[in-house]
């Protein structure tokens, strides 16, 4: 029989169509006829060990398992006959024998599939007098609650940590009776997609620990919205009662997130809470911020930046919506500056004129998961886009290779066919290397290939389906010009994809609509570019106007954000949180309305518009971003601002934008490219984004803070360089960096290159240093 | 779907592994790998806690089940998944003879109740103890297959049948 012949079954008196291979339950699912099921779950192998799903099937001696059944052709199947009813009703009898019956006290009451499946096919009494087993709960982190005695052994939970997240932490241990899940060593489960087990648990043996005890399933509205802390756009369903924001959870979308969030997109939530919010509108007056009125915070922020014209400069969160970035250009080029950047953490900008005209992945993302073969460039996508190193497990998991070039040894849960770790200033050459093996141009860098970078090209170029992917660490880098040129020629050169991962959540957006100094929407050029986020914080405006943006954090270089806060004549903020250095230079803070509290679009890195609405009322006196922004078009006298609704700004931007598609295609090189980072013996600095560092949410959630993914304050050396330079693990160092230092505890680490220091951007205490990548010096204080 | 059969290998793979254990234990773990393909040499992980128990004073502390782990490169968990499976893997100290006493039905009927209460009383100590002096421990086992000579006994590797109160002593009193 071929694979792909059709084969016939009758269910239930039901004729249907299977495919050889394909289990019984498969067949029911999609033809809506329901078979019980604990252990299955469709993107988990089968384990068969519930044995809640047996079903009659003619001509067999015992009913047998549906999801553990290959279809055959011409097999009747019976699902509710009385040989099926009576297998079912005793799987049900036997599952409640041990099970606490405390659905009382249990935060899984009202959304279990014990308790639903029980309905159906239990009985009212237990015959069951005998004592119930007991066990003892483990703490498995901040992020999930457990409350073992309800397990009913499924393995769902064990099987996600061995095949999604790649990490087997949770495990059977014991037998029988005994039998327990449970880390046995008890510690913080550590993958960045843990919270998924959360919804995968039929019973309330693992609950959300964030969301303990605070609501009933039925007393929440569910709701539709997207996720917004990395690329992917993950499609999440919010849980809302009385106007707050209580859970997130996962909605499926198999082209996008299947049925996985990361654990920041589930919990970020709690930021919404946080005494940080602003809810008030601020005004500065006696140098010290006032809570004022919209109409006067308004009309003082119109007058700024009427007053500014062309000396204005905008920086706009990456994450802003597609429809809060395309009125902040129209509002800063209708005041006459073209000075408005998205790109907030990059320090490269010498490539601008080349720049592809709206990045993405290269591929759409289920596409990662068939590449034979993968050269990642500066990226821990584990950790940067969790959910796209889903997809490219899945292609290792296939024998596809995943090779890296990485300024640390990022751990991945998958091996490296081949993988590079040099300090940032050797990166180019790493990868021209690689382009030099291929014959291709590299750029002007000239380097003899070594063994480790021929055999990369050669796995690239001999791939049917392969991918270059320059993850966040690339982007961030100071040639980052540079390895993209000489990507763009390794994929040219091999027939691979190029991918473009940049941090952010609406960088396909941002380029879409011109938040950019050189291009307007639509991706057209603009004749007199104006300057990029680095250059406007070089003191070149003189009036600030930041939308959704910690200052601290959010930067390339905190040191210039800094100097040019105190520079600028007048700072507008736009903003969700309150941090200090707005409370010391923001002369106008106006309030706005964050992740689940304004209607808004983003764009992911495959391209995908996705729209949401607004889930709760904005807290306090927030506003939503457009509103804010088409007030202050209006009180400008700026044109083109008189939407009622973002439906009517989307439509607009479909205009302007018409036809624009995810393309990385480079534009005619620039010629004079010379690597910035010089291979001096002095430390560099290594400065990617941390995890739970990426935004303002992420930052202010307290349970991912609390995870062992956050970043512990400190920086981290290789343990060889600490031991030259005399230091030990825990020793305060001074870092310093362009005339500004901080001082923090120092952390060894053997994944670091030597002469190099790991200090993310965004993290605790990089406010007091400079730019991300570049020189730094460290001492003992 | 199908259902998965593949190694559950650890990412990285624990590098120094002449760290571990000493040259003999490695090299008796190794002739249990060579029985199985390459990449799976996990399949040795049951021989490999035996041998480490036997090294290890009868019993496997985590740091001994760690090690296995690393030498096969496992993730530790499934380690202990099948160290905690069998009963024949001690997880605690155990004494220098470990004595495995069957209740099982045979046994019980030919009175391994009273061989229990005579051992209790003797050693002073009841299933899953050791004496103070580390000499002896008690273990509750289920048939061993030697019900012909029930009541009986094991001993390290020897089965003792047809127990009675003073074979039992002899049979201790012969043991250092
Ligand atoms: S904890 Fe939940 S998911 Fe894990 S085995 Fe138990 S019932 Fe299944
Ligand atoms: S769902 Fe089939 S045995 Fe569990």
């Amino acid at each position: 029989m071929s694979d792909d012949a059709k084969i016939t079954i009758e269910v239930d008196g039901q004729q249907l169509e299977a495919t050889p291979g394909q289990m019984l339950i498969e067949i029911t699912d999609a033809a809506g006829i329901t078979v019980p099921r604990f252990c299955y779950h469709k993107k988990l192998t089968v384990a068969a060990n519930c044995r809640m799903c047996l079903v009659e099937v003619e001509k067999a001696p015992k009913p047998l398992p549906a999801c553990a059944t290959p279809v055959t052709d011409g097999m009747k199947v019976h699902t509710r006959s009385p040989l099926a009813r009576e297998a079912q009703k005793g799987t049900m009898e036997f599952l409640l024998i041990n099970h606490p019956l405390d659905c009382p006290i249990c935060d899984q009451g009202g959304e279990c599939e014990l308790q639903d499946v029980a309905v159906g096919y239990g009985s009212d009494v237990s015959r069951y007098h005998e004592r119930k087993r007991v066990v003892r709960d483990e703490d498995i982190g901040p992020l999930i609650a457990t409350e073992m005695t309800r397990c009913i052994h499924c393995t769902r939970c064990v099987r996600f940590g061995g095949e999604i997240a790649g990490l087997r932490e949770l495990g059977a241990t014991g037998r029988g009776e005994h039998m327990r899940i449970g880390v046995y060593v008890e510690h913080a489960v550590s993958s960045e997609l843990s919270g998924n087990i959360i919804d995968l648990c039929p019973v309330g043996a693992l609950t959300s620990r964030p969301f303990q005890y605070r609501a009933r399933a039925w007393e929440l509205s569910q709701r539709d919205s997207v996720a917004l802390h990395d690329g992917v756009g993950a499609n999440v369903h919010v849980h809302v009662r009385r106007n707050q924001i209580l859970r997130v959870v996962p909605r499926e979308n198999e082209a996008v997130n299947e049925t996985w969030i990361a654990d920041r997109e589930r919990f970020s939530y709690q930021a919404l809470q946080s005494e940080e919010r602003i809810v008030q509108p601020l005004l500065r007056e006696n140098g010290a911020l006032r809570e004022a009125a919209w109409e006067e915070a308004l009309a003082g922020a119109a007058e700024a930046l009427q007053a500014a014209g062309s000396g204005l400069g905008t920086l706009v969160s990456p994450n802003a919506t597609l429809e809060e970035m395309f009125l902040s250009q129209r509002l800063s080029r209708g005041l006459g500056s073209s000075h408005i950047d998205h790109r907030l953490r990059q320090s490269d900008f010498r490539g601008d004129a080349e720049d592809a005209p709206m990045p993405w992945t290269g591929s759409r993302f289920a596409e990662l998961s068939s590449n034979q073969a993968t050269l990642l460039v500066g990226s821990w996508l584990r950790k940067d886009q969790p959910l796209l190193n889903h997809r490219l497990r899945q292609s290792v998991l296939a024998g596809g290779a995943v090779m890296a070039i990485n300024p640390v040894d990022y751990d991945f849960n998958y091996p490296l066919v081949e993988s590079v770790v040099t300090r940032p200033s050797e990166m180019v050459s790493a990868l021209a290397g690689v382009a030099a093996a291929l014959g291709a141009d590299a750029a002007g860098v000239t380097v003899e290939p070594d063994a480790t970078q021929r055999a990369m090209a050669q796995r690239l170029k001999s791939a049917g389906q392969g991918g270059i992917l320059l993850g966040v660490a690339a982007h961030l880098h100071p040639d980052f010009s540079l390895l993209r040129r000489i990507a763009a020629n390794i994929a040219e050169a091999t027939g691979c994809n190029l991918g473009l991962l940049p941090p952010g959540a609406n960088v396909a957006g941002a380029h879409l609509v011109g938040v950019l100094p050189h291009r307007y929407p639509g991706g057209r050029p603009v004749e007199q570019a104006g300057l990029d986020a680095m250059t406007i914080l070089a003191g070149n405006c003189k009036t600030l106007l930041l939308f959704d943006v910690d200052p601290e954090f959010d930067v390339a270089n905190p040191a210039l954000m800094k100097q040019a806060l105190a520079g600028a004549d007048k700072v507008v903020a736009i903003s969700s949180f309150d941090s200090p250095w707005l409370r010391e230079h923001a002369d106008i803070v106006l309030p706005l309305a964050a992740f689940g509290e304004t209607s808004g679009t983003l764009v992911n890195l495959q391209g995908d518009w996705q729209s949401f609405c607004g889930v709760v009322e904005p807290k306090g006196e927030a506003r939503p971003g457009w509103k804010i922004l088409r007030v202050l078009g209006n009180l400008t006298g700026v044109s083109g601002f008189d939407f009622l609704s973002t439906e009517e700004v989307i439509n607009e931007i479909r205009l302007e934008a018409a036809g624009m598609t995810p393309d990385n295609r480079l534009g005619t090189p620039v010629s004079t490219l010379k690597p910035e980072l010089s291979e001096s013996d002095e430390l560099q600095r290594v400065g990617s984004v941390a995890i739970y560092d990426v935004d303002a949410m992420t930052r202010r959630s307290p349970a991912l803070q609390a995870t062992p993914d956050a970043w512990t304050p400190g920086a981290r050396v290789h343990s060889s360089l600490a031991e030259r330079l005399g230091l030990v693990a825990g020793d305060e160092v001074r870092l310093s960096q362009a005339g500004c230092s901080a001082s923090l505890p120092l952390q060894l680490d053997d994944r670091v290159p030597d002469k190099c220091v790991w200090l993310p951007m965004g993290s605790p205490g990089s406010e007091n240093l400079a730019a991300g990548f570049g020189p730094i010096s460290l001492e003992k204080c | 779907m199908s259902i998965r059969n593949e190694p559950m290998v650890r990412v990285k793979k624990f590098a120094d592994k002449s760290s571990l254990f000493t040259a003999e234990i490695r090299a008796e773990i190794d002739r249990w790998i060579a029985k199985y393909p390459d990449e799976w040499k996990q399949s040795a992980v049951m021989a490999a806690l035996r041998i480490v128990q036997d090294a290890n004073g009868g019993s496997l502390s985590q740091e001994a089940m760690d090690q296995v782990a690393d030498y096969l490169d496992m993730p530790p968990i499934a380690v202990y998944e099948v160290a905690t499976f069998y009963s024949m893997y001690e997880l605690k100290p155990v004494g220098r003879h470990k004595i495995c006493l069957c209740t099982n039905v045979s046994c019980m009927i030919n009175g391994s109740d009273d061989i229990l209460a005579h051992l209790q009383k003797r050693l002073g100590i009841g299933f899953g103890e050791v004496t103070e002096d580390g000499r002896f421990s008690l273990k509750e086992v289920e048939c061993l297959g030697a019900c012909g000579g029930a009541p009986m006994m094991q001993i390290g590797p020897r089965y003792f049948e047809n127990l009675t109160p003073e074979l039992v002593d002899s049979i201790l009193d012969g043991l250092e």
